[in-house]
């Protein structure tokens, strides 16, 4: 990020609401110290002894102090003080940071370390027992605090500027610097300092607050300003004095104190926030989305498939699943897993396979809509609130109530995750978090749900269960962890397994054995298997059938075994996209042209249309449905014999990837296992 | 992240060697104890140096202008003052090993009792208010988390953020100065100087919490709703656990050791606040003392006391690392 800084960043940082609110609160407090005491002095010291501690009045706002000076005044002109006093001692944190930060650049290894190892140990402490620290060696008074509270915060900034100039200093410019015989100073002043300026003021602007807070506290222990000099500390100290008879007279030094604290540390945080913000704000992107989306309302529904129930297990029909927005990444999704079977949902990234996977398993959870005509694990309706889903409006008379279902899922449906790194607790046990599923869904004592989780854990091949249960996740390596996983699954006796993306983490040879482990316990078990990927070589490895997913539907169901037979050229270019042994080296891998489908941005007619070979005007006006031939191979293509009628590789026109450089980048299936 | 090929070879063999265990926590150790060590030697050599830093002699500036030059000269040669730099060190490492801090300059004591009679009020203070702190944040950080989850309930959010950035930004002293206005003053219903029985403690203890509370809120919330968004959550969830299950055990935990570090910051921030609230409350501990000691320029007692507090800052920093490693087993290798 540090690379794409460019001068003006901090201006249009400040350009957000929060940045121009306490920007102009700021200004105000900035303007206040340098007027106040042109204007107002002779007020804020004019004895009045007629009216000598008095309370609030019309002519004195906050009262009068012990001599009769009025002080409403007195808070104002002591703005200069306090503010100023806080901006020295800020510049003189910001310069002795600068120095002791690039110390160790300049004056060579040995002293440079020293000194940062001093200043690790200093950062440590808090800046208000520093300040104590320097007060007492520079003695009491305003001249004394000013350094003490300087000298205080630059520890922070020294370390800031070490760590700013580190990150600096890996930069490609500056290592060519170096390379051209640059010297360390040069090198230090011309290109280091003047990239780490930006977050410098950003966090000068937020300690000029605190400086002016721990001033104000010096200040009110009596170890700051002096009397007959008045800062708002040593106002607040006098007025606590005398805060049951004219508690006006403390209450007003406090309040000027945070205001002005406030207004320096939102106007640094708005600073810092726009500085970070070089990405899109998500503002932008919601209001591109709803858009897109406005354009394309007309969404053909599709017609529930006609699958036949037999020993059907999972059955779903017309799944929806719609962001806010009018995004539609799964439109009308059926298909059917039965028993012992393993179905593959292929599909590039953004296809709405994984979105799929979730909203059967019932875990999308607001802002995600799912509906869904039907949607039952051996013959219970899934379609519930449960699990905080926003599938109320599909909810069916004979559901289950929550717990209830919960306890179901728990138990009949089993899932595994993409990345077992992030999937694991990370501060947990591996056999706990296996156990937490018998405990609490089969009432086994703590006791049992750990015999029973090292008993999965073995049962997925993970040698020294018992050691490997009370290590974290961690501890163990990724494929041991996908297996570990894998048990967690099966801890209870699902009829179902959900595996999304289960080896796209791994590395070749490790997904080999983890798909050989899912597809044993799978046929031990006679569990159906829900195996979602965007790797067709894969699944049809695992699979028994396949689905082919693009745009949120459902574009081709064939049998693993009949690929050569596939007709929708999505299918056709998927699995020309894999290199094989025979793949010649020099040539480019084969890549789909184009860019997935935008599930905010539908055309109206087959949404692959944009991308295909075979695309005719039909095609751009109307989405083809799902259609079976006698063996039950579904394709939805208007131009089903027109595809067949080529060979399947050169259903990718190979002069449209030149045509399109932008491709290469888009989808994502280049083969990962040969 | 990724096997090797070897590795994952060597698991299927099922030989894979004990892994030793027990070597990151040693290092771990070893680590921190070098870090403690450095630390407070650098906190020692700045005690040790306040009496040589300040301008001008500190017996006369202690004594005053007024004493005599016998006096000054008996008490520079009591604190060995006259003596070369490295042998003054030697003794003050000396003397502190063997538990002698030194002796007050205005009042004859002993700076160990001195010390030892203002400490526990100043321990108490830090303490609960800490603790108070904690009891607080932590379930409303966790509740408004869970509750602002998924950009949910945004009026709820910007009203939460706004309180807590107004009641961060308020220093406890001058918070303290409100509290006694509003609840001694106006509705006299907390006593606001002393520690004497448990009210006395309320209105010093809410000065301290509070701002602390308010960053701890704060910070609670954004990193609950980033162990939402996680994928181990989402695994729990998986897990059909309920939700109060998934909250408490499996967000709670990955929010704590996020916000530990931040408490550690705001509980060695405390042990400092400690001495502004203690003097708005004329609270019996160690942070009047030391700014009467500065005023009356007693160096000893200050030394004293800047040693106390610094090594309080230490060692909370120590119980926050140990905390982190305990909670998050990641860190003790992580960090190198």
């Amino acid at each position: 990020m540090a690379a794409s800084r460019r001068p003006g960043t901090l201006r249009k940082a400040a350009r957000t609401p929060l940045g121009i609110a306490s920007g102009i609160l700021l200004g105000l407090i900035l303007l206040l110290a340098i007027l106040a005491p042109v204007l107002w002095t002779s007020q804020a010291n004019a004895l009045d002894v007629v009216n000598m501690q008095q309370g609030p009045s019309a002519k004195h706002w906050l009262g009068t102090n012990l001599l009769g000076q009025d002080l409403f005044y007195q808070v104002l002109v002591a703005s200069r003080l306090s503010v100023g006093l806080a901006l020295g001692a800020t510049a003189i944190g910001v310069s002795a940071g600068l120095v002791l930060g690039t110390a160790p650049v300049i004056l060579g290894r040995r002293v440079g370390r020293f000194i940062t190892s001093v200043i690790n140990v200093a950062v440590a402490f808090p800046a208000l027992l520093l300040a104590l620290f320097f007060a007492v060696i520079f003695g009491i008074g305003a001249q004394g605090a000013l350094l003490a509270i300087g000298f205080a915060s630059a520890p922070a900034f020294a370390r800031l500027v070490r760590t700013l100039s580190a990150s600096v200093a890996g930069l490609d410019y500056i290592a060519a610097a170096r390379i051209a015989g640059v010297s360390r100073f040069r090198l230090l002043t011309r290109h280091v300092l003047p990239n780490i300026g930006e977050p410098l003021i950003v966090n000068a602007t937020i300690a000029a607050g605190d400086a002016l807070l721990s001033f104000a506290g010096l200040s009110f222990l009596g170890l700051g300003v002096q009397a007959p000099s008045y800062d708002w500390g040593q106002l607040l100290n006098d007025g606590l004095q005398h805060i049951y008879t004219r508690p006006a007279w403390a209450l007003g030094p406090g309040v000027a104190v945070v205001i002005a604290g406030l207004a320096f540390n939102l106007f640094g945080e708005a600073l810092a926030v726009g500085l970070g913000n070089s990405v899109p704000r998500l503002g932008k992107l919601r209001s591109a989305l709803a858009a897109a989306a406005a354009k394309s309302k007309a969404v053909i529904p599709q017609p529930p498939s006609r699958t036949a129930a037999g020993d059907a297990m999972l059955h779903v029909r017309d799944l929806r699943v719609a962001f806010p927005g009018g995004v539609h990444p799964v439109r009308g999704v059926s298909f059917t897993v039965h028993r012992g079977e393993a179905v593959g949902l292929v599909g590039e990234s953004g296809s709405g396979k994984s979105l799929t996977a979730l909203a059967v398993s019932r875990l999308l959870e607001d802002p995600a809509q799912v509906a869904a005509a039907e949607l039952t694990l051996l013959g219970q309706d899934l379609r519930t609130a449960g699990g905080g889903a926003g599938t109320g409006r599909g909810r069916a008379a004979g559901a289950m109530p929550d717990r209830e279902l919960r306890r179901f899922l728990g138990t009949k449906a089993g899932l595994v995750f993409q990345d077992p790194m992030t999937s694991f607790n990370p501060v947990k046990r591996i056999g706990p978090q296996l156990a937490e599923v018998a405990a609490e869904h089969h009432g086994l004592s703590a006791r049992q749900a750990r015999e029973r989780a090292v008993d999965r854990l073995r049962a997925v091949r993970i040698p020294r269960p018992e050691h490997r249960a009370r290590q974290f996740p961690h501890e163990l390596s990724g494929g041991m962890r996908q297996r570990a996983m894998i048990g967690m699954a099966v801890m209870g006796e699902p009829a179902l397994v959900i595996a999304d993306e289960p080896t796209t983490a791994l590395d070749v040879t490790v997904q080999r054995q983890v798909l050989r482990l899912l597809k044993s316990i799978q046929a031990a078990g006679d569990m159906g298997l829900l195996f979602i990927s965007h790797d067709i070589t894969v699944v049809s490895q695992v699979c028994d059938r396949v689905l082919v997913m693009y745009a949120g539907k459902i574009v081709e169901t064939l049998p693993a075994d009949g690929l050569a037979d596939a007709r929708h050229p999505y299918t056709r270019a998927l699995l020309a996209a894999v290199p094989s042994m025979e793949t010649p080296r020099e040539e480019p891998l084969a890549v789909i042209p184009g860019r997935p489908a935008n599930p905010a941005d539908l055309p109206v007619g087959c949404a692959f249309a944009a991308r295909c070979a075979f695309a005719s005007a039909k095609c751009r006006a109307e989405d083809p449905a799902l259609v079976a031939d006698d063996s039950g191979h579904e394709v939805a293509c208007w131009h089903v014999d027109q595809v067949l009628a080529v060979e399947p590789t050169a259903a990718v026109p190979t002069d449209a990837l030149i045509a399109d450089p932008e491709s290469v980048s888009a989808p994502q299936i280049a083969g990962e296992t040969a | 992240m990724m096997e090797t090929p070897q590795a994952a070879a060597a698991t299927d063999l099922a030989v894979t060697p004990a892994t030793p265990s027990a070597s990151p926590w040693l290092r771990f150790a070893a680590r921190r104890l070098g870090q403690l060590l450095a630390s407070a030697l650098v906190l020692v050599t700045a005690s040790f140096l306040i009496i040589h830093l300040i301008p001008g002699d500190p017996v006369r500036a202690a004594l005053g202008l007024n004493a005599s030059q016998e006096l000054v000269n008996t008490r520079r040669a009591q604190l060995g003052l006259n003596d070369p730099l490295w042998l003054q060190y030697a003794h003050y490492l000396k003397d502190l090993f063997t538990g002698h801090f030194g002796t007050s300059i205005s009042s004859g004591l002993p700076v160990s009792q001195v010390i030892g009679q203002r400490l526990p009020a100043t321990l108490e203070l830090a303490g609960y208010s800490f603790v108070v702190a904690v009891l607080v944040s932590v379930p409303i950080g966790l509740i408004l988390g869970v509750l602002t989850r998924n950009a949910r309930r945004r009026g709820l959010e910007l009203g939460a953020t706004t309180v807590s950035v107004m009641a961060g930004a308020i220093p406890g002293f001058v918070l303290s100065s409100w509290l006694i206005y509003l609840f001694g003053v106006t509705l006299h219903w907390l006593p606001v100087a002393d520690r004497s029985g448990f009210t006395s403690y309320i209105l010093p203890i809410a000065a301290m919490a509070l701002g602390p509370i308010a960053v701890l809120i704060r910070i609670l919330r954004l990193e609950v709703l980033a162990a939402l968004r996680a994928d181990y959550v989402r695994t729990a969830r998986a897990k059909r656990l309920p939700d109060w299950r998934v909250y408490l055990l499996h967000v709670l935990p990955n929010a704590l050791t996020a916000t530990l570090t931040i408490g550690g910051l705001l509980l060695s921030a405390m042990v400092a606040g400690t001495v502004l609230v203690e003097n708005v409350f004329a609270w019996p501990g160690l942070g009047q003392t030391i700014v009467q000691s500065i005023v009356a320029k007693d160096y000893p007692v200050v030394q004293g006391i800047v040693l106390v507090y610094g090594t309080g800052v230490l060692l909370v920093n120590l119980i926050v690392d140990v905390a982190l490693a305990l909670l998050d087993p990641r860190s003790t290798i992580r960090e190198s």
